[in-house]
């Protein structure tokens, strides 16, 4: 081939490749356009500060109702709930691999956190049903175990790989010559773990816990299966709450197009995606710090 | 007092952890396959289902997942290594790189259900698919996109700068030499990759919920313009929305198990990808 056609299609392509990453940054374009439009054609509807306000969803009724609280409380019970059990474990595994574990143990514990990650969270919300709902009304002498508890303990189990394996990196990514200073003035290995490199790790930590968290307040399918649903203002751990996500599960599918209740699921939507953004920017921001220790 | 007791609390806590977490993967494991293994048989991956779904087999929703995941796939892949080509050989630092990354970043944390719903806004509606197969596996496709680039990225990164020059030297053009010699040397990366992200979009169930999943199909399903079943949705609604649930627990059990073994069996791919790469360094 002539040199010419070489490099008029080596021009081509490249405004191809360039034309795809512009089409990244329009799909998440996309998805914000969606959700203000949607947003404000529900706030034509309803005010603002009713929806942030009322303490009562209930689209369907006479005197229809748009408070966002319930669901957003719901969401919280269930996500920390969920981070009371998978933060001191995933911290403690995490510590586990990095500092106790020989190579071989470390080479056999990684595939299967990472197998755990692989589980569908369908499957999970189904074990939520047969396992941990029959044991927790057993506990509770409930009629059945579907409330927030049983969503937090699956959202601790989706959470964890996600935080474990963060952790492990950030463990990992310390200098060998802090825990050398620390041997040397005479601490054990245990101390040296709590004083040293726990807190030196911490912005990694943190980085972990919050991806974790932006997992599990965005996950649906656990949640839509495990906790019950039911409407009301969420009680506590052992009554059912019903979240942001599985709210739009349950009545998207119902709702007609272009109705106040249709552009009300949008806004929780729109909701959810500003929650998960800036906890997803958090997490980012504490990464980006200790890359730079590692640098330093 | 304090220190005599230290290494005990010390083992017991680590160990403690590590075990707790490896148990939720033990008991998944074993309760998927001590009540689901007695449901499978050669009828229920062949066989329709009938009498109300309370008998028969889940063909449909495995053919539904198969061809869902292709067209993920189809969306997904071509544009995820094109980005990421972008992004490695020819992006330079500057406002609109950085953009993109971003972009990509946080498209990687939107929860999938909204995904489902910009693909029923985008298209179900927009496009006029209509809730439908093609439909669902392009919202499945922009839900992997985020993936697929960073991992093909991390691969091309891995391709050392002098490959690059060496095909240059010889009087290659950058894009020859992308083709022929950069994507070849990262091909065993990206595959891995592209077979992570497969895996874990055959197991999503929000992003389909609104753009084309059904509970029942009646007659012979595939078709790319109509609904269409799928493993883990039909897994959803055996599990919480059939009006003889005890009845067909035996059938949510064998689905749950067939679910998590294709899922398996994908990750089991891309590890050995990885593996036999690695020892052919």
């Amino acid at each position: 081939m002539k040199l010419a056609a070489r490099e008029a299609i080596d021009r081509f392509v490249k405004i191809l490749f360039r034309t795809t990453g512009l089409l990244v940054i329009g799909i998440l374009g996309g998805i914000f356009i969606m959700l203000l439009w949607n947003t404000v054609s529900f706030f034509l509807h309803i005010k603002p500060l009713d929806f942030f306000t009322a303490n009562q969803w209930n689209p369907g009724g006479h005197h229809a109702s748009y408070g966002i609280l319930p669901l957003m409380v719901s969401t919280s019970l269930v996500t920390l709930g969920a981070m009371l059990i998978a933060i001191p474990l995933g911290i403690g595994t995490a510590a586990f691999m990095s500092e106790y574990a020989s190579k071989r143990l470390r080479n056999i514990l990684k595939p299967m956190i990472e197998m755990l990650a692989a589980v569908p969270s369908v499957a999970i919300g189904f074990l939520g049903i047969v396992i941990v709902g029959p044991e927790i009304a057993k506990l509770t002498h409930q009629a059945n175990g579907l409330n927030a508890l049983n969503g937090a303990v699956l959202l601790a189990i989706m959470a964890l790989p996600t935080i474990i394996t963060v952790t492990e990196d950030a463990l990992q990514a310390l200098p060998s010559t802090y825990r050398e200073a620390s041997y040397s003035v005479g601490a054990n290995r245990w101390q040296t773990l709590r004083k040293v490199i726990i807190p030196s790790a911490a912005p990694g930590i943190i980085a972990a816990i919050m991806l974790g968290v932006g997992r599990a307040i965005g996950e649906t399918m656990t949640v839509l299966m495990a906790t019950g649903n039911a409407s009301a203002f969420p009680k506590g751990f052992f009554h059912s709450v019903r979240t942001i996500t599985a709210t739009i599960a349950i009545e998207m599918g119902e709702v007609p197009y272009q109705t106040t209740h249709y552009y009300a699921l949008f806004a929780i939507a729109a909701v959810l995606f500003i929650i998960t953004l800036l906890v997803n920017l958090a997490g980012e921001y504490f990464v980006n710090r200790y890359r730079k220790y590692q640098a330093a | 007092m304090m220190k005599k007791f230290s290494p005990v609390i010390e083992w017991f806590t680590l160990l403690f952890c590590t075990g707790t977490v490896l148990l939720f993967l033990i008991a998944i494991l074993w309760d998927l396959i001590s009540r689901g293994w007695s449901s499978l048989s050669w009828e229920f991956i062949t066989a329709l289902p009938s009498d109300g779904m309370t008998k028969g087999g889940i063909l449909p929703a495995i053919t539904g997942t198969v061809i869902l995941t292709l067209l993920t796939a189809l969306l997904a892949v071509p544009l995820g290594i094109s980005c990421a080509i972008y992004l490695n050989e020819y992006a330079k630092d500057g406002w609109l790189t950085r953009l993109i990354r971003a972009s990509i970043r946080n498209l990687s944390g939107v929860p999938s259900i909204i995904y489902g719903l910009f693909g029923l806004a985008l298209f179900v509606q927009g496009f006029r698919m209509g809730t439908s197969m093609l439909a669902a596996g392009f919202t499945l496709g922009l839900l992997s996109l985020p993936y697929i680039i960073s991992t093909t990225e991390e691969a091309l990164r891995r391709i050392p700068a002098s490959t690059r020059e060496a095909a240059l030297g010889v009087g290659a053009t950058q894009f020859e030499s992308i083709r022929d010699v950069v994507l070849p040397s990262a091909l065993p990366g990206i595959l891995t990759g592209i077979v992570l992200t497969l895996s874990r979009a055959a197991g999503e169930t929000a992003p389909i919920l609104f753009t084309g999943v059904a509970f029942y199909i009646n007659g012979s399903s595939g078709y790319l313009n109509q609904e269409f079943m799928a493993l883990p949705y039909h897994l959803y609604m055996l599990s919480t929305q059939h009006q003889a649930i005890e009845q067909v627990r035996p059938l949510a059990y064998g689905t749950a198990l067939v679910l998590v073994m294709v899922v398996f069996l994908l990750n089991l791919t891309a590890f050995y990808i990885r593996y036999k790469y690695r020892n052919n360094e």
